[in-house]
């Protein structure tokens, strides 16, 4: 008997291929953020009325994945930016295979923003790299506040948490600062923001963030190009 | 495989032990003649996966691949964290990551997050 050492990751394959579209991404200076939580915390609408927001000509797409139904894509392909569902067909996550399948006739030059609204779940998207800059997790006010420490895993790797339907916070035995509290156990030092995409309340602070870490990502890609 | 799928449910233990498995045939087909009695993995408390539920989708996928008695050798990773302030590593209990050393709250995770694929035993 002989042992064979090893020292593989064990979702490696996955991890090439995210590894490949993160350097797509970096090349064409495309921010990509991937968004997780758990089913009915927000995802959705949060990314409806971002897209409200945006400038007509910006550069922006989405990526929606579900089990089922092409419902999300309806939703947001009315303001006119690109839209793409992926039906993962009982799968409880996207991979960087999905997502590399759904940008074929997409061109990334075109795009500054890529948006990839993973599926409803909390467990397995924390596991699977899909080369995007930042996971973004969002935790909704009718949740527990104990979420961060029962599933620390994607709250430890998110950069930045944010905390949906504050405008229900009057009407749910929900408190904030200690779902913040848990947040920072998990990870220390991780953003937050609180907003609510039914009333606009804290829309304009999560656009600022994403055109802050847009432009985070374009001078990180030209510093590397000049040194 | 699409049977398994339906009757574990969406389990998420089931495609790491997939790609486990896969990992395995992989190396088995490199070592023709060989048989590989066990696979050790890592696995970091952070790493969202279930032990239990990983064994019993290992067990129920190695059916009939050949590879019957495969034992998976699982290791459990604790979390540790670093204090940058005096360098003292410890095992992150209860969510608290301030150092017990010297009080610093922003301590770094050094280890915890792992899901590796370390050693295979093989008899030739």
């Amino acid at each position: 008997m002989s042992r064979v050492e090893v020292e593989k990751k064990v979702l490696n394959e996955n991890q090439i291929l995210a590894q490949q579209l993160r350097e797509r991404y970096r090349e064409q200076r495309v921010l990509c953020v991937n968004l997780v939580s758990s089913p009915g915390s927000g995802k959705t609408l949060l990314l409806e009325k971002t897209l409200e927001r945006m400038d007509k000509s910006a550069r922006v797409a989405v990526l929606t994945g579900d089990l089922q139904t092409e419902n999300d894509a309806k939703r947001l392909a009315k303001f006119g930016f690109p839209v793409k569902q992926i039906v993962t067909g009982g799968t409880c996550h996207l991979d960087a295979k999905m997502v590399e399948r759904h940008l074929v006739d997409w061109k990334l030059e075109d795009l500054d923003l890529l948006v990839v609204e993973n599926v409803g779940n909390l467990v397995c998207p924390s596991s699977y790299d899909l080369g995007e800059d930042a996971k973004i997790v969002l935790l909704s006010t009718t949740e527990g506040e104990d979420k961060p420490l029962k599933y620390p895993s994607i709250f430890f790797k998110s950069e930045l948490m944010v905390l949906t339907k504050i405008d229900l916070l009057p009407y749910v035995p929900f408190s904030a600062e200690l779902a913040k509290e848990n947040a920072h156990r998990v990870h220390p030092g991780m953003e937050i923001l609180e907003l609510s995409s039914t009333t606009g309340e804290g829309l304009d602070a999560w656009m600022k963030w994403l055109k802050r870490r847009q432009q985070q990502k374009a001078e990180t890609v030209l510093t590397e190009l000049g040194g | 495989m699409a049977c398994l799928n339906l009757a574990l449910g969406f389990m998420h233990e089931l495609g790491i032990a997939t790609s486990i498995l896969e990992c395995v045939q992989a190396e088995a087909n490199r070592r023709p003649g060989a048989r590989i009695t066990k696979v050790g993995v890592k696995i970091g408390e952070l790493a969202g996966v279930d032990v239990d539920s990983l064994q019993f989708g290992f067990e129920a996928i190695i059916k009939d691949t050949g590879l019957e008695g495969l034992v998976l050798a699982v290791e459990s990773i604790p979390r540790v964290q670093r204090c940058p302030k005096c360098q003292h590593e410890f095992r992150m209990t209860d969510y608290d990551p301030q150092c017990p050393h010297c009080g610093e709250f922003a301590t770094q995770c050094i280890s915890g997050e792992e899901l590796d694929i370390a050693y295979m035993e093989v008899d030739e």
